[in-house]
Protein backbone atom coordinates (compact mmCIF):
# COMPACT_ATOMS: atom_id res chain seq x y z
CA UNK A 1 0.00 0.00 0.00
CA UNK A 2 1.15 3.48 -1.06
CA UNK A 3 2.42 6.32 1.78
CA UNK A 4 -0.28 9.01 2.22
CA UNK A 5 1.98 11.02 4.49
CA UNK A 6 5.46 10.85 6.51
CA UNK A 7 6.97 13.10 9.16
CA UNK A 8 10.22 13.52 10.39
CA UNK A 9 11.50 14.95 14.05
CA UNK A 10 15.15 15.14 15.68
CA UNK A 11 15.03 15.36 19.37
CA UNK A 12 18.14 15.52 21.86
CA UNK A 13 18.23 12.36 23.90
CA UNK A 14 17.30 13.85 27.18
CA UNK A 15 14.23 11.91 29.18
CA UNK A 16 12.36 15.01 28.98
CA UNK A 17 11.79 14.38 25.78
CA UNK A 18 10.20 11.32 26.03
CA UNK A 19 6.65 12.91 26.82
CA UNK A 20 7.04 14.76 23.33
CA UNK A 21 7.87 12.32 21.38
CA UNK A 22 5.38 9.97 21.90
CA UNK A 23 2.78 12.26 22.12
CA UNK A 24 4.06 13.61 18.46
CA UNK A 25 3.82 9.92 17.06
CA UNK A 26 0.55 9.41 18.44
CA UNK A 27 -0.82 12.62 17.16
CA UNK A 28 0.61 11.66 14.10
CA UNK A 29 -0.86 8.24 14.17
CA UNK A 30 -4.70 9.71 14.47
CA UNK A 31 -4.87 10.50 10.85
CA UNK A 32 -5.60 6.99 9.95
CA UNK A 33 -8.09 6.14 12.64
CA UNK A 34 -6.69 4.18 15.07
CA UNK A 35 -8.36 3.44 18.48
CA UNK A 36 -7.91 4.39 21.80
CA UNK A 37 -5.85 1.85 22.74
CA UNK A 38 -3.59 1.27 19.75
CA UNK A 39 -2.92 4.90 20.20
CA UNK A 40 -1.73 3.62 23.69
CA UNK A 41 0.00 0.83 22.32
CA UNK A 42 2.26 3.36 19.76
CA UNK A 43 2.84 5.78 23.01
CA UNK A 44 3.96 2.69 24.83
CA UNK A 45 6.31 1.10 22.46
CA UNK A 46 7.99 4.75 21.45
CA UNK A 47 8.48 5.35 24.86
CA UNK A 48 10.67 1.93 25.05
CA UNK A 49 12.35 2.76 22.14
CA UNK A 50 13.61 6.62 23.02
CA UNK A 51 14.31 5.01 26.41
CA UNK A 52 16.42 2.89 25.18
CA UNK A 53 18.32 5.22 23.30
CA UNK A 54 18.98 7.81 26.26
CA UNK A 55 19.76 5.03 28.97
CA UNK A 56 21.69 2.60 26.31
CA UNK A 57 22.98 4.08 23.38
CA UNK A 58 23.73 7.01 24.75
CA UNK A 59 24.64 5.77 28.07
CA UNK A 60 22.59 7.92 29.99
CA UNK A 61 24.36 11.23 29.47
CA UNK A 62 21.16 13.51 28.75
CA UNK A 63 22.86 14.07 25.03
CA UNK A 64 23.15 12.63 21.69
CA UNK A 65 20.54 12.71 18.61
CA UNK A 66 17.27 10.74 18.34
CA UNK A 67 15.74 10.67 14.89
CA UNK A 68 12.27 9.36 14.70
CA UNK A 69 10.73 8.92 10.99
CA UNK A 70 7.12 8.23 10.69
CA UNK A 71 5.26 6.97 7.68
CA UNK A 72 1.22 6.09 7.18
CA UNK A 73 -0.48 3.80 4.82
CA UNK A 74 -4.19 3.50 4.81
CA UNK A 75 -4.05 1.07 7.78
CA UNK A 76 -0.28 1.21 9.08
CA UNK A 77 1.98 3.18 11.15
CA UNK A 78 5.42 2.56 10.46
CA UNK A 79 7.84 4.08 12.97
CA UNK A 80 11.87 4.12 12.27
CA UNK A 81 13.32 5.57 15.77
CA UNK A 82 17.11 5.89 15.01
CA UNK A 83 20.38 6.55 17.50
CA UNK A 84 24.26 6.80 16.73
CA UNK A 85 25.56 5.53 20.08
CA UNK A 86 27.35 2.95 21.38
CA UNK A 87 24.95 0.12 19.55
CA UNK A 88 23.82 -3.39 20.56
CA UNK A 89 25.96 -6.34 20.07
CA UNK A 90 24.01 -8.68 20.41
CA UNK A 91 20.16 -7.71 19.11
CA UNK A 92 18.96 -11.17 19.29
CA UNK A 93 20.02 -10.96 23.04
CA UNK A 94 19.05 -7.83 23.35
CA UNK A 95 15.30 -8.73 22.81
CA UNK A 96 15.08 -11.38 25.17
CA UNK A 97 12.73 -10.31 28.27
CA UNK A 98 14.45 -9.08 31.51
CA UNK A 99 17.47 -9.01 29.64
CA UNK A 100 19.92 -5.66 30.90
CA UNK A 101 23.31 -4.99 30.53
CA UNK A 102 22.72 -2.11 33.12
CA UNK A 103 23.21 -3.43 36.88
CA UNK A 104 22.28 0.36 38.63
CA UNK A 105 18.94 1.75 38.31
CA UNK A 106 16.56 -0.87 38.36
CA UNK A 107 16.02 -1.81 34.86
CA UNK A 108 13.43 -4.50 34.42
CA UNK A 109 14.72 -5.52 30.93
CA UNK A 110 11.20 -5.60 29.49
CA UNK A 111 11.54 -2.34 26.73
CA UNK A 112 11.78 -4.98 23.75
CA UNK A 113 9.22 -7.22 24.87
CA UNK A 114 6.62 -4.64 25.65
CA UNK A 115 7.44 -3.83 21.92
CA UNK A 116 6.70 -6.69 20.56
CA UNK A 117 3.75 -7.01 22.56
CA UNK A 118 2.33 -3.49 21.82
CA UNK A 119 3.12 -3.47 17.99
CA UNK A 120 2.35 -5.99 14.91
CA UNK A 121 6.34 -5.76 13.68
CA UNK A 122 9.52 -4.97 15.69
CA UNK A 123 12.88 -4.95 13.77
CA UNK A 124 16.18 -3.95 15.03
CA UNK A 125 19.57 -3.19 13.55
CA UNK A 126 22.09 -2.14 14.90
CA UNK A 127 26.07 -1.67 14.98
CA UNK A 128 28.19 0.80 16.12
CA UNK A 129 27.37 4.19 15.90
CA UNK A 130 24.14 2.95 14.56
CA UNK A 131 21.33 1.69 15.87
CA UNK A 132 17.53 1.26 14.40
CA UNK A 133 14.29 0.41 15.61
CA UNK A 134 11.70 -0.09 13.10
CA UNK A 135 7.70 -0.51 14.99
CA UNK A 136 4.79 -1.09 12.76
CA UNK A 137 1.35 -0.88 14.18
CA UNK A 138 -1.51 -1.92 11.78
CA UNK A 139 -4.92 -0.26 12.89
CA UNK A 140 -7.07 -2.88 10.56
CA UNK B 1 4.54 14.10 37.86
CA UNK B 2 3.01 13.84 41.37
CA UNK B 3 2.77 11.69 44.50
CA UNK B 4 0.48 11.86 47.41
CA UNK B 5 -0.37 9.67 50.37
CA UNK B 6 -2.64 8.53 52.65
CA UNK B 7 -3.58 6.32 55.26
CA UNK B 8 -6.53 3.72 54.63
CA UNK B 9 -6.61 2.50 58.20
CA UNK B 10 -3.01 1.07 58.93
CA UNK B 11 -1.89 0.70 55.46
CA UNK B 12 -0.63 3.27 53.18
CA UNK B 13 -2.10 4.67 50.33
CA UNK B 14 0.77 5.97 47.57
CA UNK B 15 -1.26 7.87 44.30
CA UNK B 16 0.95 8.34 41.44
CA UNK B 17 -0.26 10.93 39.18
CA UNK B 18 0.59 11.86 35.80
CA UNK B 19 3.24 9.63 33.30
CA UNK B 20 5.52 7.57 34.87
CA UNK B 21 8.63 7.03 32.30
CA UNK B 22 12.67 7.77 33.19
CA UNK B 23 12.30 11.12 33.27
CA UNK B 24 9.88 10.96 36.29
CA UNK B 25 11.10 7.56 37.88
CA UNK B 26 13.85 8.82 40.21
CA UNK B 27 11.58 11.65 41.53
CA UNK B 28 8.83 8.89 42.14
CA UNK B 29 11.47 6.48 43.41
CA UNK B 30 12.51 8.99 45.74
CA UNK B 31 9.17 10.29 46.97
CA UNK B 32 8.09 6.44 47.49
CA UNK B 33 11.35 5.04 49.79
CA UNK B 34 10.59 8.46 51.88
CA UNK B 35 7.21 7.84 52.44
CA UNK B 36 8.12 4.14 53.57
CA UNK B 37 11.11 5.21 55.41
CA UNK B 38 9.34 7.06 57.31
CA UNK B 39 6.11 5.94 58.40
CA UNK B 40 4.61 3.62 60.04
CA UNK B 41 2.31 1.41 58.60
CA UNK B 42 1.48 -2.24 57.37
CA UNK B 43 0.80 -2.44 53.25
CA UNK B 44 0.53 -0.60 50.92
CA UNK B 45 -1.33 0.05 48.20
CA UNK B 46 -0.22 1.75 44.92
CA UNK B 47 -3.08 3.28 43.46
CA UNK B 48 -2.92 3.73 39.80
CA UNK B 49 -6.88 5.28 38.82
CA UNK B 50 -4.44 8.74 38.09
CA UNK B 51 -1.98 7.52 36.26
CA UNK B 52 -2.15 8.35 32.76
CA UNK B 53 1.07 6.31 31.17
CA UNK B 54 3.57 4.14 32.44
CA UNK B 55 6.30 2.08 30.60
CA UNK B 56 8.77 -0.83 31.80
CA UNK B 57 10.70 2.00 33.76
CA UNK B 58 7.55 1.27 35.88
CA UNK B 59 8.02 -1.91 35.74
CA UNK B 60 11.45 -1.33 37.55
CA UNK B 61 10.16 1.13 40.01
CA UNK B 62 7.24 -0.54 41.32
CA UNK B 63 9.66 -4.27 41.50
CA UNK B 64 11.76 -1.74 43.07
CA UNK B 65 9.63 -0.56 45.76
CA UNK B 66 8.08 -4.43 46.46
CA UNK B 67 11.76 -5.27 47.16
CA UNK B 68 12.35 -2.76 49.94
CA UNK B 69 8.78 -3.75 51.85
CA UNK B 70 9.23 -7.21 51.24
CA UNK B 71 12.85 -6.78 53.89
CA UNK B 72 10.28 -5.25 56.01
CA UNK B 73 7.87 -7.90 55.68
CA UNK B 74 5.17 -5.79 54.51
CA UNK B 75 2.82 -6.31 50.75
CA UNK B 76 2.58 -4.23 48.31
CA UNK B 77 -0.84 -4.23 46.13
CA UNK B 78 -1.77 -2.00 43.06
CA UNK B 79 -5.12 -0.81 42.23
CA UNK B 80 -7.08 0.62 39.61
CA UNK B 81 -4.59 0.39 36.70
CA UNK B 82 -5.84 1.81 33.34
CA UNK B 83 -6.38 -0.80 30.58
CA UNK B 84 -2.87 -0.04 29.14
CA UNK B 85 -1.03 -0.23 32.10
CA UNK B 86 -2.84 -3.39 33.39
CA UNK B 87 -1.40 -5.17 30.31
CA UNK B 88 1.77 -4.33 30.71
CA UNK B 89 1.27 -5.50 34.26
CA UNK B 90 0.01 -8.57 32.78
CA UNK B 91 2.54 -9.67 29.81
CA UNK B 92 5.55 -8.78 32.60
CA UNK B 93 4.33 -11.20 35.30
CA UNK B 94 4.18 -8.42 37.36
CA UNK B 95 0.74 -9.54 39.04
CA UNK B 96 2.62 -12.84 40.17
CA UNK B 97 4.53 -10.97 42.95
CA UNK B 98 2.20 -7.58 43.44
CA UNK B 99 -1.26 -8.23 44.02
CA UNK B 100 -4.67 -6.39 42.48
CA UNK B 101 -6.98 -5.42 44.59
Amino acid sequence: MSTINSMKLTIEAKSQNESFARSVVAAFFVQINPTLEQIEDVKTAVSEAVTNCIVHAYNGAQQGTIEIACSLTEDTLTVEICDFGIGIENVEQAMKPFFTTTSTGERSGMGFTVMQAFCDNVCVTSSKGHTTVKLVKKVA
Amino acid sequence: MEVYTNFEGNNLVFGLIGELDEHSAPFVRKKLDEKIEQEDFNDAVLDLSRLSFMDSTGIGVIIGRYKIMKKQNKRLYVRNPSPTVDKIFKMSGLYEIISRV
